[in-house]
C-alpha cells in the first residue's frame, strides 16, 4: 500500500535575523509515514519540534531540507518543492488541518464557518449548512449560537468550532494538532469518535495529543520526535 | 482563510516580465516578474515607497515601464502585450474586464451624481441602453454590497467612508470583471467598517471568482484576502510564497521585521 505521507530526511531551522540572525535549529532527519486508515501521533516535549512537523507537512512552515511526499489524486507530491499552486491545490483536495485555535472571520455566523469547506468544494449551501448543523449539534454548541459568529464565544466552543470546520470536509490526510486541549470529557469523547470514523473512511491522521488517556484511544502507532531533535 | 475558490486553469491570466520602473536615476521598480491565475488573489505588501504602488501602475496599464512586459490573456483567450493594445482596446478592457478599487472612493467615483449612475455608467459605456435594466442591475449590485436600495438616487458624497468604498466596489464589479485591481481598498476607513469591507470582498472574490491584485501595507489584509504575497522593499521583490507561509515562517530579515511589527489581535 502507498502511504499517503512519506516524509524522508526532513529537517527546519529558524533563522531569527532579528535577534542577530542566530539559527535556531528544530527538526533534522525526519522520517516517518502515515498510512490510509491509520492515525499516528507524534509524542515528545513541549518545544521538540512536534507542531512545527505538522505545519511543514501543511506547507505552512518551509522545509529547508530532505522531503515531504503527499499522495494528492493518485500521485505524489512532494511539498517541500511545490508551488504555492500546488499548495492549495493539495490544501483543497487532500490536507486539512485542525488548529489550535480558531482564527475567526469577523461577521460570519458559526455555522458558515462550519460550512465553508464543504461549500468551497463545490456543495450547495443547503446541505453544506445541514451537514454543519448536525456536526455542531453532536459537539454540543446549541442551535442558538449557531447564526452567531464564534469570536465572542469561550475557549471550549470556539475549539469545538474550529475541530468541526476541520473535520467536516471528506479529505484523505487530516492533521490535528491538539484537538482535545479545551474540552471536557464528553466533548473529548466526541472527538474520540470522529477520528474513529474517519479511520473507518480510510482517512490518514497525524495527530499531536498531550492527554495520555485520548493518545491512547486514538493512536495506532506513536511516533517520537525527540529522535529528530537537530543539534543546537 | 483565503484558500476557497482557486481553479485549475493552468494558463495565467496576468504575466508581468522583468518590469522595471526608474526616474532618472532611481529605480522605483526593478525587475519584477510573476504569473496570476484566475480566481488568485496576490497581494504586494511593503511600507510606502517600496515601489508596490508604481508596480501596481504598471500591471494596471496606467504607468509606461522603463523596461519589461505585461500581458494579459483576453476573453478571447489570446494573450497581448500591453502595450502592443490601442488606446481603444486598452480603454475596453477597463471597462469591462478589468476593475480599479483606488484607496480613495472620491478617484474611483463621481461625487455628485446618483449611486445608480456610478454603477449604470459602466453597463452604458458597453453599450446597455435600456434604462429599466441598468436601474434593475444597479439596484442588484448595491444590495450585494450591503447598501440600502432607498439611497439609489443619492449621490455619494452624501455616504460614508464604508458605503462610498462599496459602492465604488459595485461600480467596477457590475461588468463581470475577471481581474481587479486594488490600492490601499481598506486604508481610509475605520476599524470596524474595515472588518465589513474585508468580509464582503472576500465573499464576492471567492463568489465571481475574480483573480485580484491588491496592494496593501496591512498584513492582516493579506492574510484574510490573498492566496499568495511579494514583499517588496527598495523597489524589489524580496520574499514570495503563499500568504501564510510567508507570514507565518518569514525568511527574510525585512519579512521578520514587518511580522514582527503586527500588534498582536
Amino acid at each position: 500500500m502507498t502511504a499517503m505521507i512519506d516524509v524522508a530526511n526532513a529537517s527546519k531551522t529558524f533563522t531569527m535575523h532579528l535577534q542577530g540572525g542566530i539559527a535556531l535549529p528544530v527538526v533534522r532527519g525526519v522520517t516517518f509515514q502515515v498510512q490510509p486508515g491509520e492515525c499516528v501521533v507524534l509524542s515528545g516535549p513541549s518545544g521538540a519540534g512536534k507542531s512545527s512537523i505538522l505545519k511543514m507537512i501543511f506547507g505552512n512552515y518551509r522545509c529547508d531540507g530532505g522531503r515531504i511526499g503527499i499522495r494528492h489524486r493518485g500521485e505524489v507530491i512532494d511539498l517541500a518543492t511545490a508551488e504555492p499552486r500546488q499548495v492549495l491545490n493539495v490544501r483543497r483536495a487532500t490536507i486539512g488541518y485542525v488548529s489550535q485555535f480558531l482564527r475567526a472571520v469577523p461577521r460570519v455566523a458559526t455555522i458558515d464557518v462550519v460550512a465553508e469547506p464543504l461549500i468551497a468544494g463545490g456543495l450547495n449551501r443547503p446541505d453544506a449548512q445541514a451537514r454543519a448543523g448536525e456536526l455542531l449539534h453532536r459537539l454540543n454548541i446549541p442551535e442558538r449560537l449557531w447564526q452567531l459568529p464564534p469570536a465572542t464565544f469561550s475557549g471550549g466552543e470556539q475549539q469545538r468550532v474550529n475541530i468541526a470546520r476541520g473535520f467536516i470536509p471528506d479529505l484523505p490526510i487530516l492533521l490535528l494538532d491538539e484537538p482535545t486541549a479545551s474540552l471536557d470529557a464528553a466533548n473529548r469523547a466526541v472527538v474520540v469518535e470522529l477520528v474513529a470514523e474517519k479511520k473507518r473512511q480510510g482517512v490518514a491522521m497525524l495527530a499531536i495529543v498531550h492527554d495520555d488517556e485520548i493518545r491512547h484511544l486514538i493512536a495506532d502507532r506513536i511516533v517520537d520526535v525527540t529522535s529528530f531533535a537537530a543539534a543546537a | 482563510m483565503a484558500d476557497q475558490g482557486l481553479l485549475e486553469t493552468d494558463e495565467p491570466l496576468l504575466i508581468a516580465r522583468s518590469l522595471s520602473k526608474s526616474y532618472g536615476r532611481i529605480a522605483a521598480c526593478r525587475d519584477v516578474s510573476f504569473s496570476l491565475y484566475p480566481g488568485e488573489v496576490l497581494a504586494i505588501v511593503g511600507e510606502s515607497g517600496s515601489g508596490k504602488s508604481t508596480l501596481l501602475q504598471m500591471l494596471s496599464g496606467q504607468l509606461a515601464a522603463s523596461g519589461g512586459h505585461v500581458s494579459y490573456r483576453m476573453r478571447d483567450g489570446v494573450t497581448r502585450d500591453l502595450a502592443s493594445l490601442g488606446e481603444a482596446e486598452r480603454r475596453l478592457l477597463f471597462r469591462t474586464d478589468w476593475g480599479f478599487v483606488h484607496q480613495d472612493p472620491a478617484q474611483g467615483l463621481r461625487m455628485a451624481v446618483s449611486a445608480g449612475a456610478n454603477v449604470g455608467e459602466r453597463l452604458m459605456a458597453v453599450g446597455w441602453n435600456h434604462y429599466g435594466r441598468i436601474r434593475e442591475s444597479a439596484s442588484d449590485w448595491l444590495t450585494r454590497v450591503e447598501i440600502d436600495v432607498a439611497r439609489i438616487d443619492d449621490a455619494p458624497r452624501t455616504y460614508s467612508g464604508g458605503m462610498r468604498q462599496r459602492l465604488q466596489i459595485a461600480r467596477n464589479l457590475v461588468t463581470g470583471p475577471r481581474l481587479v485591481f486594488m490600492d490601499e481598498p481598506t486604508g481610509g476607513l475605520d476599524v470596524s467598517v474595515q472588518a465589513r469591507l474585508l468580509d464582503l470582498l472576500r465573499n464576492l472574490v471567492a463568489e465571481l471568482h475574480l483573480a485580484v491584485v491588491i496592494v496593501t501595507h496591512d498584513l492582516a489584509v493579506a492574510r484574510l484576502l490573498s492566496h499568495r504575497v511579494m514583499v517588496m522593499k527598495g523597489g524589489r521583490v524580496i520574499e514570495t510564497g503563499l500568504t501564510d507561509q510567508v507570514l507565518d515562517d518569514p525568511r527574510e530579515p525585512y519579512t521578520q521585521l514587518l511580522v514582527s511589527s503586527i500588534l498582536p489581535p
